[in-house]
């Protein structure tokens, strides 16, 4: 690897550890130290080894030196010895004794933990996701500003106030017990779900980026499966779900960037290895009683990779939709049911059930919908939604694809 | 927006003659219908059926096993959903599949208690 690519790509990949033991080891009060002294740490490596040859094992080195200056930092820092020192666990009776632990189980295990510390339901989701992003997976403020479609200022001051608030409420970096396990999940499971859809769903122009957040969300499940007391079947059923959707990355985006519809994509380019993945945690998440919306959605994404369509595909696909609306309301669903329906049982019957969905009036896809239900029944009434549905829209890509379906049904 | 009950009654018999088959047959219109309802986002609380045996208790200690005055007339289970009018909700209603086997669906508006 080039030298000016090596720095970035540890980034990458060691910052985060470096954060998630360091921070372990201050508290998650004092979090910003550990994120000074692993910067430094990086900013010394971008210093030196321009100067000098690279260490045989750049990793190590950054391990060894963000070590010596988190012990320099408990040596040196009065303030910090008084008030902080004697907190920090009571068998450290002197900085020389700090073992700072960077091996492979205590840096998963801090992930771990930081995980459930950062995903609180008292602050909100999109600045859990930014603090996922920043603590857990080390990206740079700057990439996720791109992510959210944001500027860095906003990203800063979203990710300081979740912070200080965090702070405040005196959290802890350790795993919950085995009591609130489960409600805690809860919210670290939706973080990592929205975390995902940022990366599947955002407009973000960038692909890279937007494919790294999938992976990142799936690096973080992967490592609550490999836990046994959070491996629990809708840990798994959200694995799937996200493998699933992951196995069309490269059919559902042109080389500029823009959406393929699931209808016009070339299936040879789904990944069957991912496919396979899928099914095999879906299995492991249909284990036990629960029937939760990662299930309903992974077994809907389970029947997109089923490419032959067949009545009984979409009858499935209806009933899964009818379940997840009956469990929890959501605009998509709601769309996505009656596309299911007219699939499952014509477009005449799902026109009279989408023309209920008053409520959407006002979304573009709603109209997109109904456009393409009308296609060979109406023209007329066709044309008008395609209307409707251009003048909702404020995506440039949506625009041309529709205006595209106008020329298409004039001629 | 109002909250309504929609209360359930049908033949308590009816049911209990249905082999799993048939009942399958029977839940999937009640699905199609309550799925319905959720993407208009009008359903507020998916409800549950009631078991056909019951108890009534009245004044004096006294209690007898249901079901109380007609077994036709039996409720065997309830949703809630969100309309603007009394008159909306017994429209949404009128696609029940209770309606289908002989059933009726009653509509009452609930009345949050004051606290």
């Amino acid at each position: 690897m080039q030298q000016d690519q090596l720095i970035p790509h540890l980034y990458r990949t060691e910052y985060r550890k470096i954060i998630a033991v360091l921070a372990r080891l201050f508290g998650f009060e004092h979090i910003q130290i550990a994120e000074d002294i692993a910067s430094d740490t990086f900013l010394l490596a971008s210093e030196t080894w321009g100067k000098t040859r690279l260490p045989d094992n750049p990793a190590a080195w950054l391990y060894t030196v963000a070590k010596n200056k988190a012990k320099d930092y408990l040596k040196h820092n009065a303030i910090f010895n008084e008030k902080v020192a004697t907190q920090i666990k009571n068998e450290i009776q002197q900085t020389e004794d700090v073992e700072i632990d960077l091996s492979e189980e205590s840096i998963n295990d801090s992930q771990l933990q930081m995980m459930f510390a950062i995903c609180q339901p008292l602050i909100p989701a999109e600045a859990q996701i930014g603090l996922a992003l920043r603590i857990l997976c080390g990206f740079g403020i700057d990439e996720i500003a791109d992510a959210f479609l944001s500027n860095k200022e906003t990203i800063n001051k979203r990710l300081f106030r979740a912070k200080e608030k965090l702070r405040e409420q005196n959290v802890k970096i350790e795993f919950p017990d085995s009591k609130e396990i489960n409600k805690r999940l809860d919210t670290v499971l939706l973080t990592l779900y929205l975390l995902f859809n940022e990366g599947y769903y955002s407009s973000s122009g960038n692909t890279n980026l937007r494919r790294e957040l999938c992976l990142e969300a799936m690096r973080l499940n992967y490592l609550l499966i490999q836990n046994h007391a959070t491996d629990l079947p809708i840990v798994n059923a959200l694995f799937s779900l996200m493998c699933f959707h992951a196995s069309r990355f490269d059919a559902r985006m042109d080389k500029d960037g823009e959406i393929i519809l699931y209808d016009d994509q070339d299936s040879s380019l789904w990944n069957d290895e991912l496919i396979s993945r899928g099914t095999y945690y879906l299995v492991r998440g249909a284990k036990g009683p629960q029937l939760t919306r990662y299930h309903i959605e992974a077994t809907i994404a389970y029947w997109h990779t089923q490419k032959q369509d067949s009545p009984e595909k979409w009858d499935n696909v209806l009933q899964l939709y009818n379940k997840l609306l009956i469990l929890e309301y959501s605009p998509m669903a709601a769309l996505n049911r009656t596309y299911a329906l007219a699939k499952a049982r014509g477009k005449a019957e799902a026109i009279i059930e989408a023309e209920k969905l008053t409520q959407l009036a006002d979304n573009h896809l709603y109209h997109s919908l109904l456009a393409h239900l009308y296609t060979g029944i109406d023209q007329q009434k066709a044309l008008q939604h395609l209307q409707s549905a251009l003048k909702l829209t404020k995506n440039q890509a949506e625009k041309n694809r529709i205006k595209k379906n106008i020329e298409e049904l004039e001629n | 927006m109002n909250d309504f009950l929609l209360i359930f009654r049908r033949d308590a018999n009816f049911d209990a003659q249905l082999t799993p088959a048939q009942m399958q047959e029977v839940t999937k219109p009640w699905q199609d219908w309550m799925g319905s309802l959720a993407a208009q986002n009008k359903l507020a609380d998916s409800g549950n059926r009631l078991a056909t045996d019951g108890k009534v208790v009245k004044p004096g200690s006294i209690i007898t096993d249901g079901p109380y005055v007609e077994v036709k007339e039996s409720i065997g289970g309830y949703i809630v959903i969100r309309a603007s009018s009394l008159e909306e909700a017994a429209e949404l209603s009128k696609d029940c599949p209770i309606l289908a086997t002989g059933g009726n669906v009653e509509v009452r508006q609930i009345l949050p208690m004051q606290r």
